[in-house]
């Protein structure tokens, strides 16, 4: 009995092994299939309607390159259409918006994440927790914490000087860095952990002050942090609808609230033109910066 | 003498001609004073023709900032947080009132709209702002029912063919304006703030809402434009797109004979605005009769402007569209929505949720 009986439960569990496996084959084989679906379908189709003939989003009824040649139209200065003026005047707010903002926080959250990882100071640990806040908090929170702050501090300026601040690309841009810094310090931190310190010793034991050892060990070891640091600061930048709603002024709207500004009305093929064209954009920068750091590492 | 009979008589039949051709509009002039100015106007999304913005920046010599929103609670929450220096916003009518309550708006001087004698008198005076104090129409609609004309062959012209409809339909996300058609239903005031009143109107709706697959936010000529519904409540604008859009008869829009509720987008002048004088200069071009005609041309909504009406300036298409300008028997039957105050709102915004739950949304 027992040995047939033993054989019988090996057999079982086997074969239940065998179709754990095989089920869990299958299940690896489609997570990328639906990860990469649902992450390209939505992009991809935001590119095919942008060469979509009809003003429509219900059908695509043929292939034109009109969209595209109306931005280029408007660009070129050769027939200025008033709607496509706006939407690329929000395009162009969204670049100035986002270089500007990224080269702040870059500069700033990359100095914050040393002085937390080389420096010891009285506070060191607050600043450390509080520099995740902006990461965690929601952002319609803090959206609206910088618009009364931003009010507050333009009233008290008009009672104290009689001058009336009206918001702008300012207040776009400082809520943009607020934010941003967290990211770039916490992004720059994590390549100074993974640096070996010795490096910086040894530099200072060969007689290199603390601004040469910075500028020829520190700066080009970190510095793929801060490139992506920065991109991923630039991307935020770009993409960012709840706070800049709320920070914007007149003749200051970035592209997401331009693009949410059409929700009333049908979004034209013109949006998904600029989108596509935005899209290229960044995916370029996001493959020089992959290379730039690919050379790198290979030289260390 | 009977040639110059013919001759008188054919002078005649050309004098009302040649009286048009000496007529002929002259073109708006900016006032002096304003050159090298800023105006700074926000407003609804694809609401203004291609060449008003240029034309008034050519005319009066200055320069325009143009910033779009797509609701009135976007607009307010800006406003509401300080103004950050519009001059010029086109509040609905619920909105003004509410906005006047506030204090968000700077009464207008009429004195320097000279063109407001341009508007249609039954649009002056509203019910939110029966001055016009703080505001001046800018374009006005319907809402109404835009259905398949292949379902609806003949057309529909009451509710009732929506309510017993035998497919599925989608209703506006407008609280005040649904109630509103049930309240003309019950014979009760389409803006009543009454308790047992507003709750009759939901009882009303959930009987009649068997068919609804949808309460759509704004979107009902999409799910009208891709079938999934074949009668969808809805701005005349929005159906107008779709049938637009598509070059074909596959869809029309009706007000139904009961009635339907009519808006109105207005011209108004945010507090804090820096220019508003610059502002009532830009509100008078608007209501230029070529300018407001020109509008309508290109938004296909309808104008306040009975000059640009009367000038012939508006396509013969757009003003003998009934879904655009309707018949003067059914504009007897819209009603315009008021903001009921805090305490109706409260008991629309409940009746309103219960009747989402019951129609299973």
């Amino acid at each position: 009995m027992s040995v047939s009986s033993e054989l019988l439960i090996n057999e079982g569990s086997m074969r239940r092994n065998r179709a754990v496996r095989r089920f869990g084959q299958i299940g690896l084989w489609l997570n990328p299939v639906f990860a990469y679906f649902f992450l390209w379908a939505p992009i991809v189709i935001l590119v095919l309607f942008s060469f979509n003939d009809s003003r429509s989003v219900a059908s695509f009824t043929g292939f034109t390159l009109k969209w595209y040649n109306n931005i280029l139209n408007n660009v070129m200065g050769a027939e200025r259409a008033f709607s496509t003026e706006i939407m690329l005047n929000a395009f162009r707010n969204s670049l100035f918006v986002g270089t500007v903002a990224t080269a702040i926080a870059t500069a700033l959250g990359a100095m914050i994440a040393l002085a937390l990882a080389r420096g010891n100071f009285p506070g060191k640990k607050l600043i450390d927790g509080l520099l995740f806040l902006p990461v965690v908090i929601p952002e319609i929170t803090q959206a609206i914490s910088l618009a009364i702050f931003f009010k507050v501090a333009f009233d008290w300026i008009a009672t104290i000087s009689g001058e009336r601040i009206f918001p702008g690309f300012h207040t776009i841009i400082m809520a943009h860095v607020t934010f941003n810094i967290s990211f770039v310090a916490i992004v720059v931190r994590a390549r100074l952990a993974d640096m070996d310190p010795q490096l910086e010793e040894a530099a200072n034991d060969l007689g290199a002050n603390p601004w040469r050892t910075f500028w020829r060990i520190t700066f080009p070891l970190v510095l793929p942090g801060v490139v992506s640091g920065a991109l991923l600061a630039f991307t935020l930048s770009l993409d960012d609808f709840v706070i800049t709603f709320f920070t914007s002024g007149v003749g200051t709207s970035t592209l997401p609230v331009f693009v949410y500004g059409l929700l009333k009305l049908t979004v034209t093929p013109e949006v998904n033109a600029i989108s596509t064209i935005m899209m290229v954009l960044s995916t370029l920068l996001i493959g020089i910066s992959l290379v730039l750091q690919a050379r790198s590492a290979s030289r260390v | 003498m009977k040639k110059l009979m013919l001759l008188i008589t054919i002078l005649c039949l050309l004098a009302p001609g040649a009286i048009a051709q000496d007529m002929e509009h002259e073109p708006w002039t900016c006032p002096d004073g304003y050159e090298g100015q800023t105006l700074s106007i926000f407003n609804w999304s694809t609401y203004i023709a291609e060449d008003t913005v240029p034309n008034f920046e050519e005319a009066c010599g200055v320069t325009v900032n143009y910033d779009i929103y797509e609701s009135n609670e976007a607009m307010l929450a800006r406003i509401r947080q300080g103004n950050p220096g519009y001059d010029i916003i086109v509040p609905s009518g619920g909105a003004v009132q509410r906005m006047a309550e506030e204090m968000l708006l700077i009464p207008l001087d009429l004195e320097m709209i000279p063109n407001i004698a341009n508007v249609i008198p039954d649009l002056l005076g509203p019910a939110y702002d029966p001055e016009n104090k703080y505001s001046l129409p800018y374009q006005w609609g319907t809402v109404g029912v835009g259905y398949s004309t292949e379902v609806f062959p003949d057309g529909i012209h009451s509710w009732d063919q929506v309510w017993e409809h035998d497919g599925p339909v989608a209703w506006l996300d407008d609280r005040q304006t649904m109630l509103g058609i049930a309240h003309l239903f019950l014979g009760n005031d389409p803006n009543t703030t009454d308790p047992d009143e507003i709750n009759a109107a939901r009882d009303y709706l959930i009987e009649k809402g068997g068919n609804v697959v949808t309460v759509a936010a704004d979107d009902g000529q999409v799910l009208l434009e891709r079938g999934d519904v074949d009668i969808a409540v809805e701005y005349n604008g929005d159906i107008l797109q779709i049938s637009w859009d598509c070059e074909c008869d596959d869809y029309a829009y009706a007000i139904p004979e009961e009635g339907s509720n009519v808006w109105i987008d207005n011209l108004s002048i945010p507090v804090d605005a820096p220019n508003p004088e610059l502002a009532m200069v830009f509100i008078d071009y608007i209501l230029d009769a070529k300018v407001g005609a020109d509008l309508t041309n290109y938004i296909w909504y309808a104008s306040p402007n009975q000059a640009s009406i009367d000038s012939g300036y508006i396509d013969e298409e757009i003003l003998n569209d009934p879904a655009i300008f309707p018949p003067p028997e059914q504009v007897a039957n819209l009603f315009a929505i008021i903001d009921v105050g805090a305490e109706a709102e409260a008991l629309i915004n409940n009746a309103w949720d219960e009747l989402l739950i019951f129609l299973g949304q």
